[in-house]
């Protein structure tokens, strides 16, 4: 299983915590060790949030600058501050509105999460939509998915996460694959 | 190499923390919360009840009352815990340094949470110091897996040497998630049987030199003990120059030293006890090595312990920073100039500054407590304290934060140095529900007896909001949500002797800037008032019900652009428009509580009928 090292930022309030313990979820299912580093505290009244997640056979909780294999970004005014954490090989995926994201390489995409969670009738359903989005493969990232785990993958661990709570489940489901479609080529 | 997912299940360091205490035993425990140890206790109460154990888990008044409980609990011969951040142990240092001497009977953990960085603390202080000052050993895990580890060792070590232990995890370790495999909470069959014995667990000042002397050959025996002494990261490597790391630093080191291909080469040792270092294995490294680098957070506790300082470098040398979290950008550094291997990559300097700064939430009734008495107070003094509400600092709401309770005493400061100048000024401090019962009631019987004036406003939100909404002793619930008893607010601050106390509504603003006014007026006729500001925390799921109708709110056509709103009031709801040059309302991030309608000096701001929609 490949070693993969991801940074998801964003501002408290947007679920980035709660995108990288899916992730971290779903290495587990895969077999692999997973490391994560969260803020809490202060930060999540509306502050910048970041998560670490480290998947294989790694001891320190934090990526390293430049070391980072794809970063999501959920907020673009956080793209500025945690690019630094990317590989000059990796991937971000970021949330901003049409245009309103500058200084991307190839291996840069937006998504305007925002528009699209706005359309959906739910704020809270940001990250999905752009883990969605990213789990698509979407232009300028070449591979299928970027990211360590397939869509499905995610579906499970949401499965799993939410017995019980179908409606929530529905919803869930329904914004990732929202995010998705607006990947495909 | 692929690890079975039946097996294992995502926890947070915290999280760990709880299960181990679980599993080994411990059936008191007891906590005031504070990040980043919060999680310990509530993940901890979750436990108990879904596994059915019997054990009391009890989030405390403060930390001295949490630590005099679990300590207790621990002389009856039960397992015992205290967990709280590294400021609350300060606040139970009192016990602690006395409770070292008499020692335990029962395994008794005190986990004291540090915060390098500080990412939401008001200080970077290194328990391990206090762990030093008191005597007592300290363990310090570099992964929520070795903390797990760490709490059986601890019990072991502490029911072997009769002594308390401390356990301090960092930010990076209880706000770590990893996989571990689930534990197995096997019956721990102990009863309570406190053995009388005055000598000890009533000493005079002649018997507790006898206890000193006693906790110092402890001290010798713990330095010698097996099972936390330092271990070889990397057992292959030699050379004559040496890293020796411990918490996360370790974790840190052991990942980098791979990275730059130095892990055959350069022997890393890996401290688990940092206080007190095991001696053998100081003089086995400073007669092997010539050189040697102390990686470790915050202060160079273990450096100090290496006593020939020719030969190392650490905090103390300047080859490692004091000040701030050592990320693995600079432990990078250090090794690769130690090393002599040329500089890694370029180290950020205060790389996690900058970005959107915290507010309160929108709805926040806290923001109208702020706005309301700057109304009442323009030209006045604001004592603050420590919670959601030191944010208030935005809207111009707080002058100080020092620490848990000061801004009474701070209040009173205030009035007795303005009144030796013989000046007259409005003095309104504000503290959370929590923090008032924390810390804030001496110091508001102190006020009475000394007729300081000024207005105390208790912010009672009915809960402590910031560390996650842990049940305040208004709040009458468990830690694990049960019913509990409850104190009246009231009540309690007349029985402290104060002539004002009156509760209010902050989101009626004009009905509250009145009363504030009111308040004003009293404390310079006749001393300390109390306001006690009563709304739920719009945040707090458990108050939901409690939560007023939402207003429709919209903003006519006669917004000047004038932006004060945004910048006096600042609901993150109220966006100014660039282009437009008007401010307009986030109906999604809007709670619909209708204290902006009383905010625009225009009156732009609008209530739409219920059903009607903003024209
Ligand atoms: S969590 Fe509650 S108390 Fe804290 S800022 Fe939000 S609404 Fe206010
Ligand atoms: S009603 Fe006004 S103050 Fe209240 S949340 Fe909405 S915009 Fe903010």
């Amino acid at each position: 299983m490949e070693r993969q090292q991801i940074v998801v930022s964003g501002l408290g309030g947007q679920g980035v915590l709660f995108v990288a313990r899916l992730l971290a979820d779903a290495a587990i299912r895969k077999g692999a060790g997973v490391l994560t580093s969260e803020t809490h505290g202060m930060a999540q009244r509306g502050g910048v949030v970041v998560a670490h997640l480290k998947v294989g056979d790694f001891e320190s909780p934090l990526v390293r600058e430049s070391r980072a294999d794809g970063l999501l970004v959920l907020s673009a005014e956080n793209f500025r501050l945690h690019r630094r954490f990317l590989a000059p090989s990796g991937w971000a995926v970021v949330n901003a509105p049409p245009g309103g994201l500058t200084g991307g390489s190839s291996r840069v995409c937006a998504i305007d999460a925002d528009g699209l969670a706005k359309e959906f009738g739910n704020l809270h359903a940001i990250n999905l939509v752009l883990l969605g989005y990213a789990l698509s493969g979407p232009a300028g990232v070449e591979e299928e998915s970027p990211l360590f785990c397939s869509a499905e993958e995610i579906r499970e661990v949401l499965r799993r996460r939410m017995e019980g709570k179908e409606k929530l489940l529905d919803a869930s489901l329904a914004a990732l694959a929202l995010g998705m479609k607006h990947g495909k080529r | 190499m692929a690890r079975p997912p039946e097996d294992r299940i995502l926890l947070l360091g915290n999280e760990a923390i709880a299960h181990a205490l679980l599993e080994n035993g411990c059936r008191v425990a007891s906590s005031y919360p504070g990040t980043p140890a919060s999680e310990i206790l509530s993940a901890l109460a979750k436990l108990r009840k879904e596994r059915g154990v019997e054990m009391h888990a009890e989030w405390a008044v403060n930390e001295k009352v949490a630590f005099e409980i679990a300590f207790t609990g621990s002389l009856t011969g039960l397992r015992a815990a205290v967990s709280m951040k590294q400021v609350g142990l300060s606040v139970a240092s009192d016990p602690l340094m006395s409770a070292a001497y008499l020692g335990v009977k029962g395994g008794f953990l005190v986990i004291s949470a540090d915060d390098p960085g500080p990412h939401s603390s008001q200080t970077e202080q290194d328990s391990r110091l206090l762990a030093m000052m008191a005597r007592i050993p300290v363990l310090d895990p570099s992964s929520p897996a070795h903390a797990r580890e760490l709490v059986a060792a601890g019990y072991e070590l502490s029911e072997l040497f009769e002594v308390p232990v401390m356990l301090r995890p960092t930010t990076r370790v209880c706000h770590a998630c990893q996989d571990l495999p689930p534990g197995k909470v096997l019956p721990f069959p102990r009863e309570a049987d406190f053995r009388k014995s005055t000598a000890r667990w009533a000493a005079t000042p002649a018997f507790r030199y006898e206890l000193h002397r006693k906790l110092d050959e402890k001290l010798a025996a713990i330095a010698a003990w097996p099972r936390t002494a330092p271990f070889r990261a990397n057992p292959e490597a030699a050379g004559p120059k040496a890293v020796v790391a411990s918490g996360v630093a370790a974790a840190h080191a052991r990942e980098i030293l791979r990275e730059a291909g130095l892990w055959d080469r350069l022997p890393l040792y890996h401290v688990v006890q940092p206080y007190p270092v095991h001696s053998e294995f100081v003089s086995r490294l400073l007669s092997s090595h010539e050189e040697i680098l102390v990686l470790e957070e915050t202060t160079g506790v273990i450096e100090m312990q290496l006593l020939d300082r020719r030969r190392v470098r650490g905090k103390l040398t300047g080859a490692v920073p004091e000040a701030g979290e050592l990320l693995p950008e600079i432990i990078a550094e250090a090794i690769a100039t130690f090393a002599g291997t040329g500089a890694d990559t370029a180290r950020a300097r205060d790389p996690e500054r900058g970005g959107r700064r915290p507010t309160l939430c929108p709805g926040c009734p806290h923001r109208s407590s702020f706005y309301a008495i700057r109304k009442a107070a323009p030209d006045g003094i604001y004592p603050s304290d420590i919670g959601c509400y030191t944010l208030g600092m935005n809207l111009g709401g707080v002058d100080t934060v020092l620490c848990m309770g000061a801004s009474v005493s701070q209040a009173a400061g205030f009035y007795q140095a303005y009144r030796l100048s013989g000046k007259q000024v409005d003095i309104v401090a504000t503290i959370g529900d929590s923090t008032f019962f924390h810390a804030g009631v001496p110091a508001l019987i102190d006020a009475v007896v000394q007729e300081a004036r000024f207005v105390l406003v208790i912010l009672d939100n009915a809960t402590t909001a910031m560390t996650g909404f842990q049940p305040t002793p208004a709040t009458g619930k468990t830690a694990a949500g049960e019913p509990a008893g409850s104190v009246d607010m009231e009540a309690l601050v007349r029985a402290c002797g104060i002539g004002f106390c009156k509760a209010g509504t902050p989101s009626r603003l004009p009905e509250f800037i009145g009363l504030l006014r009111e308040a004003v007026a009293y404390s310079h006729a006749k001393g300390p008032a109390v306001v006690i500001a009563r709304e739920p925390c719009v945040m707090d799921r458990s108050q939901a019900d409690r939560l007023p109708a939402p207003v429709n709110v919209f903003i006519d056509e006669t917004c000047n652009g004038c932006r004060y709103c945004t910048t006096r009031f600042e609901c993150p709801a109220l966006l100014y428009d660039e282009e437009g040059k008007r401010v307009a309302i986030d109906g999604l991030l809007c709670t619909g509580c209708g204290v902006c309608l009383h905010v625009c000096p225009l009156g732009a701001i609008r209530e739409a009928p219920p059903e009607g929609k903003a024209p």
